[in-house]
């Protein structure tokens, strides 16, 4: 042990993750609606292994400007994660959750920003829940940080995370339905030994 | 007509005039260009990490700063390239989250760009220009027909290294 990489990851895994994410969306579903007053549905319709160096693309056009929130996390399970989306889906959620009616031309100012974080730290909140409560293990995320930048830029950090260790990387794509389809996915960056952990929790052996 | 070679993540290519080499929002990543402004062949590696020798998994030789340079050093001769000659320019090298404390995601870029200088220096070739820190991705082209280092930001003017 200790050799494992995402190579070694089988589609059991993957599986599992997926359900996982399921998971989580419920419970994100049922935070945003609350936070949003709105009805929404979200699910995971795909999650996939991608080449690092294919990342940047993972998303949209490498240069287009998106949304990036990252956090870290901590104790059992050590790394990060990485949640996105694009400019007109985060316009239409901070939208919501202000009541205001700003287009996708504006640049966001601070409480827009303050609110997408918050936004991210309870999707991305509810995921490592669900991951934590299947695995038992204790999974602490800090404080959200953001940036809006080209989705190569923002790409950028989660492809070196798994640069360090491997050739692939991991992405959970979500979708968010209210009233309109709100795109989103999720980046779960576990370091090395991590892994081996969520997978023997899950009690799978590779 | 000139046309433009594109260079992604993890990769490294040359060009020679009137052709423009690229690579889109760069990051964290250094985009380092080698320059030899008579024959006018460049070439450019996109780079994710500063050291292949502490990687298990370093097949990918332009995935960091040492073999990556290296390589294209290599390459860029091959093509007509004079080394005494060359110049490199570097751009990237941002913290993208404003994370606190010294983890590996505040520091990399920095550690990336240390990287390009430390081996500049091993291989004797000058580092004329550089961008690289602060918060923000970079989409950069070196126009080998006048050697000029061109680097576009979100909401940022133009700017010509």
């Amino acid at each position: 042990m200790g050799n494992m990489t995402l190579e070694d990851v089988n589609s059991m895994y993957l599986d599992v993750l997926k359900e996982i994410g399921n998971i989580g969306a419920g419970n994100a579903t049922s935070a945003i609606a609350g936070m949003l007053g709105i009805k929404v549905d979200m699910n995971v319709p795909n999650v996939r292994l991608m080449e690092v160096s294919q990342l940047g693309m993972a998303v949209g056009a490498e240069d287009e400007t998106i949304v990036g929130i990252f956090l870290e996390v901590e104790n059992d399970i050590e790394g990060s994660m990485m949640f996105l989306l694009d400019i007109p889906s985060a316009w239409y959620l901070v939208n919501k959750l202000m009541m205001t009616d700003r287009g996708p031309e504006t640049p966001f100012g601070e409480m827009e920003l303050s609110a997408l974080k918050e936004i991210g730290n309870i999707i991305a909140g509810s995921y490592l829940s669900a991951l934590s409560s299947l695995t038992k293990l204790v999974i602490l995320p800090s404080v959200p940080y953001i940036a809006v930048d080209m989705a190569a830029s923002i790409l950028s950090v989660p492809a070196i995370q798994f640069g360090q260790f491997g050739d692939n990387a991991l992405l959970i794509q979500t979708e968010i339905c209210a009233d309109v389809a709100i795109n989103g996915y999720f980046i779960l960056m576990p370091e090395q030994e991590s892994y081996e952990k969520i997978l023997s929790a899950l009690g799978i052996s590779v | 007509m000139s046309k433009v070679i594109k260079v992604g993540m993890a990769d490294l290519n040359i060009c020679k005039a009137p052709d423009v080499i690229t690579t889109l929002g760069l990051g964290s990543c250094i985009g380092l260009v080698f320059y030899d402004p008579v024959t006018k062949v460049g070439g450019m590696v996109h780079y994710m990490l500063p050291d292949s020798t502490k990687v298990r998994n370093n097949s990918n030789i332009a995935k960091f700063a040492d073999t990556g340079i290296n390589e294209l050093l290599r390459r860029v001769v091959a093509a007509g390239a004079n080394k005494r000659r060359l110049v490199a320019k570097i751009a990237g090298g941002a913290k993208m989250f404003e994370v606190s404390g010294l983890s590996e995601v505040g520091n990399i870029g920095a550690r990336n760009a240390e990287a390009a200088k430390a081996i500049l220096k091993q291989l004797g070739i000058r580092l004329v220009a550089e961008e690289t820190g602060l918060n923000y991705g970079r989409t950069v082209e070196l126009h080998c027909e006048t050697g000029e280092f061109h680097i576009k930001s979100v909401g940022k003017p133009l700017k010509i290294i």
